[in-house]
């Protein structure tokens, strides 16, 4: 008789921080460094115990000196090792884009093929906490934009323990965006949870009346909306991204030609957004499996504010899901 | 272990400053001639830098350098075919045509660019010698930059985290007294860079860089240091550029009579002047020397004419690495 290895309850934040202990035991070049990581246990308390099991030359705390460690990251992959370095915010990265830009997705190409860079950094990403326009936006549209790098955005509790690993194992930069909202996050996790596929989007539910297109903290509120649709009898198709770059478009192509309607949402801003590339690709690809426009759910066009009644205006949420879904059922 | 005697050394290292001072003198050439295009950024002037500080490293040391890299690149051990005809855009350039004499490459000699962000290359210079410290390995990682770089932040950040860790990087500065086209007089307000080091703990020195005698001996110190575990150097070469900033520059920013006067300190002539008076001047031999370079130079253009560009189909290969992990 075999036996299913028995599904536990656990957090975002903690199925994260059993991924990076799980990689820095099965590899010994792997360590982490970034702000805060090591005495203080992450800013968002992800490497908590971290620095008491593996020690300060695996844990590393940085100055906050994001162009130096990014680059020492990227430095430190082409010298043989595996780092995951941790920037506090994807605000703070901007810090570093010069780095992340014009080395990490650069190097193999300028160099001919000859050095990869196989780094993988982490960092926190989007509104709901009252931050304001320096700690909540959310810039991985802007991070997919680039070649050379790959972008995984975990929503779920399966992906955030599995996906570091799968992006260690890859052989280029990969940026991971843990969406801050997210970490409290509880759900189940099965005991045998290991890598995941990084290369395909995933329906996780299933309709026939619209294909919802989104990804992080927006899936949940998009998969939300949909059950609250479904007592309308409005059945929606959801469908998790997960890797912004490079997009699968396969999965969302197939949805969209049994619904008919694709709707995106996406916390980043509209113009030039990750919505706008699939919105272009669905043009490109699917235009006559369409009954009516594509349409999106972004942020507003403006910095986020730390009020909390603009904050939750700013952004899309599962009543302005609900209502767009409805438009455009109804609409054909 | 044969010894090299005095004068094969200096020989030696005459020749490779010639045979930069060659390289780049041809590449002026080409580019007039339109085969190389692009940014072209010569090295005349500051060969006794590159020269004397290679002295001290070892084939399995690192060096990252700036965008201003041929002198560096040659004097590590990339052949001048390799070099050329990566300026040419042929596959058969060191960096397979895709970065131009901006980005030489070479995985064999561990010449990791090429950097054209000012200050670029500080950061990746750390994390080459993290690894190597974590690894165990007692090797160098060298980072060539410019004056320019150190008014950028990477510098200050990179000093501070290799200090912190102790970290084998020699941080190799070429001070030629300008960023492009502005003086250092306009740019920094502590103009001694080699000052900056103490605040970071960082042991420093200033060398003059066109005397290559005295930029070994610097840098055999500063190497020493690093090979030894004591964590990072900080070297200040003083030199100068003697050609515009790159093929565009109409060097409005700086008189010729102040060129004029560096031309009288030309690394080349002031060390055979020192070679001279060392009394192991061999005119006939010097006569041969720079025969043999014309060759290698006539050698590394034939080369690179007769490398082929790569299929407009492979445009978008390396861009992720090609096969499974490394």
């Amino acid at each position: 008789m075999s036996e299913q290895p028995e599904a536990r309850i656990t957090t975002y934040r903690e199925a994260v921080r059993e991924a990076i202990r799980e990689a820095l035991m099965k590899d010994e070049r792997v360590f982490l460094m970034g702000e805060d990581v090591g005495h203080y246990g992450g800013c968002y308390a992800v490497s908590k115990g971290l620095l008491a099991e593996f020690g300060p030359e695996r844990i590393r705390d940085t100055p906050l000196s994001e162009s130096a460690f990014v680059g020492a990251g990227i430095g430190a992959a082409l010298g043989g090792m595996r780092p995951i370095v941790e920037v506090m915010t994807v605000n703070f990265s901007l810090l570093a884009l010069d780095q992340i830009l014009n080395n990490a997705a650069t190097l193999l190409h300028m160099s001919g093929g000859q050095f990869n860079v196989p780094l993988v950094i982490r960092m926190a990403t989007g509104a709901g906490k009252q931050l304001a326009a320096q700690h909540a936006h959310s810039l991985e549209g802007w991070y997919a934009h680039i070649p050379g790098i790959r972008v995984l955005s975990p929503a779920t509790i399966e992906d955030a323990r599995g996906m570091l690993w799968s992006a260690l194992l890859n052989p280029d930069p990969v940026i991971i965006f843990e969406n801050n909202t997210l970490y409290n996050l509880e759900g189940e996790l099965p005991a045998d949870a290991g890598a995941v596929d990084i290369d395909r989007a995933r329906v996780l539910r299933h309709g026939e009346a619209l294909t919802i297109i989104t990804y992080s903290a927006s899936l949940h509120k998009s998969l939300e909306a949909a059950e609250r649709l479904a007592l309308e009898g409005i059945e929606a198709e959801v469908i998790d991204l997960r890797t912004l770059r490079p997009l699968d478009d396969a999965t969302y192509l197939a949805s969209i030609a049994k619904t008919h309607r694709a709707l995106i949402v996406d916390e980043g801003w509209r113009s030039g957004s990750i919505s706008a590339e699939i919105s272009a690709r669905i043009m490109e690809q699917a235009f006559y499996d369409l009954d009516l426009p594509v349409s999106r759910l972004c942020s507003a066009e403006v910095p986020i504010p730390y009020a909390k009644h603009l904050e939750d205006a700013a952004i899309p949420q599962v009543d302005s899901i609900m209502a767009e879904a409805r438009r455009m059922v109804r609409h054909g | 272990m044969k010894t090299e005697s005095r004068k094969d050394k200096l020989q030696r290292m005459l020749r490779m400053m010639i045979l930069i001072r060659r390289l780049e003198e041809k590449s002026a050439e080409l580019y007039s001639a339109t085969k190389i295009r692009g940014f072209l950024h010569l090295y005349n002037g500051e060969e006794g830098v590159a020269v004397g500080v290679m002295e001290t490293l070892t084939p399995e040391d690192a060096v990252v350098a700036t965008y201003r890299e041929h002198g560096q690149a040659l004097a590590k051990g990339i052949g001048a075919g390799a070099i050329m005809a990566e300026m040419f855009g042929k596959q058969e350039g060191c960096s397979r045509g895709r970065g131009g004499s901006m980005h030489l490459f070479d995985a064999a000699t561990r010449f990791y660019g090429g950097n054209a962000i000012v200050g670029g290359g500080l950061p990746l210079s750390v994390g080459l010698a993290l690894a190597d410290k974590m690894q165990g390995k007692s090797r160098v990682t060298c980072c060539f930059f410019g004056d320019g770089a150190v008014a950028e932040g990477e510098f200050h950040e990179s000093m501070n985290l290799a200090s912190l860790w102790k970290l084998p990087v020699l941080f190799l500065c070429e001070n030629n007294l300008y960023a492009m086209g502005t003086s250092i007089r306009y740019t920094q307000a502590v103009q001694e860079l080699a000052a900056k080091g103490a605040g970071y703990g960082v042991p420093s020195a200033a060398v003059d860089g066109m005397d290559i005698l005295a930029v070994e001996e610097a840098a055999r110190i500063a190497a020493e240091h690093v090979r030894g575990g004591n964590g990072p150097y900080f070297l200040e070469c003083r030199t100068y550029r003697l050609r515009p900033h790159s093929m565009f520059d109409t060097e409005q920013y700086r008189t010729r009579d102040e060129v004029e006067e560096w031309k009288k300190r030309d690394p080349i002539d002031l060390f055979i002047q020192r070679i001279k008076d060392e009394g192991i001047w061999d005119e006939a031999e010097y006569v041969a020397m720079e025969s043999d370079v014309a060759e290698e130079i006539k050698a590394a253009v034939a080369f690179a004419e007769a490398g082929t560009m790569e299929p407009v189909e492979d445009l978008t290969r390396f861009v992720y690495a090609e096969g499974g992990r490394p």
